[in-house]
């Protein structure tokens, strides 16, 4: 039996924002893979709950009609596997669902709640922030929008009001359109395994030019990063072998990975080369560009 | 903190009073018997209480009771008819693929939803071990369960009405 003080179930979103604001003990539980595992630990924070498990507001996955993609925060990593939208559009994405976990948590954990918890392993944090996703999130005074790189706020702390709940991640045409992405997770096993370092890139090619490279890791900083200096470097260059060496120099200054009984610093860091060098090349190769 | 739910499970309809502070591994295996069902670790990495809702395999250990309202359970104890086992089942014998046996359950239930899903198909022994990723065994090693699951697949291996 779980300890828990407190349970509500919310029959829509306005009725989960409305539980949440009445009651400011309570935390939100959607899949319940991390929540209740921390229940079971006894830890207190987590002993109310609103439930927004299964809501079908939170499930959407679309495509609007100015092209933007919809992924509604209450879709299952196996859902997100299966959308024709997300395997065409964001592959790297579709390619981060795969590595999470196994087939049972992937059928319940939610791309919502990987984003929420706020921890730097998310293994969809580093695709969609390659992607400037945005979130659409929706508390006591109506709904607001805000770019995924200003949500987090620090490890496990996110830009999210105990009263308000996410609904949705947003990706405009201009983000995804064009660009050809990849997405690698290096990790001690092939599955059940948090991330040593996750590393997303989309790239935006013109024969052989790279007009465009967004670069995002997860486990390199404290929370999953853009890679800023990385990306300033690429862009506009010539596709090179020598541009990769150059973009592994600038992401020095981007990435600020831990020794932790994972792997240490230094381990980290030489991985988060390789990943970099390796994920752009094949984004690169995905578009038809070769590196000369 | 008691609340009815209604359910089907292993094909009949079931109304229960629960405490929405219980696990669904809880209130099979307490309230209904269902022992098939194993917690292992208790924390959804283990795969030993895997059951079938609504067609996708989950860990019953981290699955709240209250969110299977509404919906259809499968169990390893619905899997044999008419004391006749399943397809599947058949093939964890034939192939030796049980040694203590704690973890079978799970493991054919896990089985069991990937060649539902997947028969005809073209699948490789990758696919396989990435399906079955969820379950641990910790005696008989997985060669033997890749191989159920293999030639469950083939033709012709399609369970009897």
């Amino acid at each position: 039996m779980f300890p828990l003080q407190r349970y509500e179930k919310a029959d829509s979103i306005e009725d989960a924002v409305r539980l949440l604001s009445d009651n400011p003990e309570a935390k939100v539980i959607s899949g319940g893979t991390d929540v209740l595992i921390r229940l079971r630990d006894g830890k207190k924070a987590y002993n109310q709950l609103v439930d927004i498990h299964d809501l079908d507001e939170l499930k959407i996955c679309d495509i609007t009609a100015d092209g933007t993609i919809r992924i509604g925060a209450g879709i299952s990593f196996s859902e997100v596997i299966a959308s024709d939208i997300i395997k065409k559009h964001l592959p790297h994405l579709h390619k981060a669902a795969e590595t999470i976990g196994g087939p049972q948590i992937r059928n319940i954990a939610t791309i919502g709640g990987n984003i929420c918890n706020g921890v730097t392993s998310a293994d969809s944090a580093s695709p969609l922030l390659a992607s400037n996703a945005r979130l659409i999130i929706q508390g006591p005074d109506g709904k607001r929008e805000v770019a995924l790189s200003e949500f987090y706020l620090g490890p496990g702390k996110v830009a999210l009001d105990q009263s308000e709940i996410l609904i949705a991640f947003t990706i405009s045409k201009q983000d995804y359109s064009g660009y050809s992405s990849d997405f690698f997770k290096y990790a001690m096993r092939e599955a059940m395994d948090i991330a040593t370092i996750g590393c997303a890139a989309a790239c935006l090619i013109d024969g052989n030019q790279l007009v465009d490279l967004r670069l995002a890791f997860g486990v390199a900083a404290p929370t999953p990063i853009r890679c800023s200096k990385a990306e300033d470097a690429a862009r506009g260059e010539t596709i090179s072998e020598a541009l990769l060496t150059k973009i592994g120099d600038a992401l020095a200054e981007d990435v600020n990975p831990r020794t932790s009984w994972r792997a240490s610093r230094e381990f980290r860091l030489h991985i988060i080369r390789e990943l970099a060098e390796r994920v752009i090349k094949n984004a690169i190769e995905k578009a038809g560009g070769t590196l000369t | 903190m008691n609340q009815n739910i209604t359910l089907t499970i292993n094909n009949r309809e079931k109304t229960l009073s629960i405490d929405v502070r219980s696990s669904l591994l809880e209130v099979l295996r307490d309230q209904l018997g269902l022992t098939s069902i194993k917690q292992g670790c208790g924390v959804g990495e283990c795969g030993a209480c895997t059951i079938i809702i609504d067609d996708e395999i989950i860990d019953s250990c981290i699955y709240l009771a209250v969110w299977a309202d509404g919906k259809s359970v499968r169990t390893l104890e619905g899997e044999s008819k008419n004391a006749v086992l399943s397809t599947v089942q058949k093939g964890y014998v034939d192939e030796g693929a049980v040694q203590c046996g704690f973890c079978t359950p799970g493991l054919i239930m896990t089985t069991t939803s990937f060649v539902e899903k997947n028969r005809g198909k073209e699948i490789s022994r990758e696919e396989i071990r990435k399906a079955h990723a969820g379950n641990t065994c910790r005696c008989t090693g997985y060669q033997t369960i890749l191989t159920v699951a293999e030639k469950c697949l083939e033709p012709g291996k399609e369970p009897e009405e």
